[in-house]
């Protein structure tokens, strides 16, 4: 801990030191953000519904935003997650493979809550990962909801089967990342929403357990270590994957990429 | 030690196999011959188990394709040399006491010469000494089944060629029934439902300076990094019937609760330990020799490299499996993954949830003080 402090206070130095340098108005350049209205989404939540021990598509549910939602236009991109790496604060490994006008991707969850304080930290602003809900109500027609609730047979067997059928139906999005913009914007003017670039959530993994009617029995058993990545469908990685396609209790179609966005709270 | 070079050896061994023509040529020609078309693995052409029919002359063609293929999802690009355009080579079933006759044509549009070496031939290097043809070449060649199994066969052209050739797809089996069909140990009879054949390939893709896979514009130009990256014995690739998931997907192999299948798993140049997870080989040719007794019962079996086995199953679940080479790392990293989806009824007597995942009963928080003695009620 005292390293980071002391980490933290070099970097301040740093920065008043370049301020100092080149005069107040070089300030951190803060991402271009776009600000969804208040509204509601009516969507099914993440997370892994049990009736009887079977996976099933939880019912929707409606979540209201009563205040505007501030959310970067653009996917973090490589070059901007290389500045986080230079300044020590994110992990080398991580998010600089792609080119500098790429999104950073093979980002863990853990990597990009590293960003975000960095971000918050250079800007003075509060960034953070949105919630599954928030990046729903953003992507607005992008988001897709769970495939699960498509799904007609009910004998679990039959049912994994019904499921891998369909799965092995999808196309698969390409590895290969293209330039920030190539997956065009949507009807809120998010850019890349739904590509080829899964986007980290700070939503835990939750389980619910259903009765016979459908209705949640209890609290679900929240689990941290593994988080939702919103995309062309939903996935849940452990916090610590970078790389999804061969790893992290994803089942289904893994992702392709994983990368993140991120929001900018009030005040 | 010089290792003598075998082009050079062809000649005179051809001439030593004209001149002792043997009587069994001279019987062979009164048989009767039967035409086979080959299936497309991992699909196995139509035969019987338990053959009516007095030994014949089995006809196949198979026409060597070198081509460019893709072997996994990130679109690598791979030079391929394949036994009639499949990787692996299409199964060739047959009876003991039959002659199998194949014509083996390499087009003049291939850029290589090739062979062919059947482990279930008897001299003559398996046949390769025999069947080395040009591109523009084709030759014949009838070896007679003497000892039931399955069998790799694989080109051989001599020297480096021969790893290379066989790592870059060209290999496949040979299945020899015993006349009255696959039995016990104490000679019951074992008849299958369905029939697939799976051949697995390592793969040695080199990589450029940043890790990404190199391809190449002709399979001359990619031998020599391909050979650098072979005597490192690492694959980059362990894949069945040619590519990452090609036997997944809407190509997963199917069967049906009660079915009995045959999974023949050959593999001609390296060790394997194939596992059906969520089943198991009731009856298991491990070497993959008839004359012996299968084993029973096994959850993984060890397919040497340079052989095939046969696995038998009867399916009891319903849902989905998947069949697996069981070093895991080449089986989730390196692709060597197949799925089965078998339609039926679920048995809970052999397998139930009695009690789906719950929170734990009486957990306590984390970091709380040593349990009293009475259990505290814990807000959930």
């Amino acid at each position: 801990m005292g390293f980071v402090l002391a980490a933290k206070l070099a970097l301040g130095a740093a920065l008043a030191a370049t301020l100092f340098a080149s005069g107040p108005e070089a300030r951190f350049p803060e991402p271009e953000l776009v600000s969804v209205p208040p509204g509601t989404i009516t969507f099914r939540p993440a997370g892994e519904y049990l009736r009887a021990g079977i996976p099933v598509a939880p019912a929707p549910a409606m979540v209201r935003f009563e205040r505007r939602l501030s959310i970067m236009k653009f996917p973090v991109s490589a070059a901007e997650y290389r500045v986080c790496v230079d300044a020590g604060a994110c992990p080398r490994a991580a998010g600089t493979a792609a080119a500098p006008d790429h999104p950073a991707v093979d980002v863990s969850w853990r990597d990009a809550v590293a960003y975000a304080k960095f971000l918050s930290a250079r800007t003075g602003r509060r960034y953070r990962l949105p919630s599954d809900a928030e990046w729903a109500y953003a992507a607005g027609s992008r988001f897709r909801d769970g495939a699960l609730a498509d799904l007609t047979e009910t004998d679990r067997a039959a049912r994994s089967i019904e499921r891998y059928e369909k799965e092995s139906l999808e196309e698969r999005a390409e590895k290969a990342t293209r330039p920030i913009g190539s997956f065009g914007a949507n009807e809120r003017g998010l850019v890349d929403v739904a590509g080829n670039v899964w986007e980290w959530t700070s939503t835990c993994f939750r389980r619910f357990t259903l009765d016979a009617a459908g209705a949640a029995t209890g609290a679900p058993v929240e689990n941290c270590g593994v988080r939702v990545l919103a995309g062309r469908h939903r996935a849940y990685v452990a916090d610590f994957v970078r790389d999804a396609r061969s790893g992290g209790c994803a089942t289904g179609i893994p992702p392709a990429n994983l990368g993140f966005r991120l929001v900018r709270e009030r005040g | 030690m010089r290792i003598p070079n075998l082009a050079t050896t062809i000649g005179a061994a051809l001439a030593a196999l004209v001149a002792a023509a043997t009587p069994a040529s001279a019987d062979a020609s009164k048989l009767t011959r039967h035409k086979v078309e080959f299936a497309v693995p991992p699909f196995v052409h139509a035969h019987e188990q338990v053959t009516s029919q007095p030994p014949r002359i089995i006809e196949f063609k198979m026409v060597i394709v070198e081509k460019e293929i893709v072997i996994d999802d990130d679109g690598t690009k791979f030079h391929a040399m394949t036994f009639h355009g499949s990787i692996p080579g299409p199964l060739m079933v047959v009876h003991e006491g039959d002659y199998v006759e194949l014509t083996l044509v390499n087009p003049a549009t291939n850029t290589m010469p090739h062979n062919i070496d059947f482990h279930a031939a008897t001299g003559g290097l398996g046949g390769g000494e025999l069947t080395m043809v040009n591109p523009g070449e084709q030759v014949v060649l009838r070896w007679k089944a003497t000892r039931t199994g399955v069998f790799v066969y694989h080109c051989a052209p001599g020297s480096s060629m021969i790893p290379w050739h066989v790592v870059s797809g060209m290999n496949g089996a040979v299945m020899v029934l015993p006349r009255d069909g696959l039995k016990d140990e104490v000679g019951k009879p074992l008849r299958y439902d369905r029939i697939y054949y799976v051949g697995e390939n390592d793969f040695y893709v080199p990589r450029d300076a940043t890790g990404k896979f190199k391809s190449y514009p002709s399979v001359g130009e990619s031998f020599s990094d391909m050979m650098d990256v072979m005597r490192k014995l690492i694959p980059s690739h362990v894949v069945f019937n040619g590519r990452v998931g090609s036997l997944t997907g809407d190509k997963a192999m199917t069967a049906k609760v009660g079915e009995t299948v045959l999974i023949i798993h050959s593999q001609a140049n390296r060790d394997t330990r194939p596992h059906l997870i969520g089943g198991h080989g009731d009856y298991v040719w491990e070497t993959g020799k008839f004359a012996n007794p299968p084993q029973k019962d096994l959850e993984t079996w060890f397919i040497r490299g340079g052989s095939a086995g046969a696995a038998l199953y009867t399916f009891r679940q319903p849902g989905l499996y998947a069949y697996v080479n069981h070093n895991l790392i080449e089986a989730v990293e390196l692709g060597a993954t197949a799925h089965f989806k078998v339609t039926g009824t679920w048995d809970d007597d052999l397998m139930t949830q009695v009690k789906p995942p719950l929170p734990i009963p009486d957990a306590k928080p984390e970091g709380a003080a040593p349990a009293p003695a009475k259990p505290v009620p814990i807000k959930q």
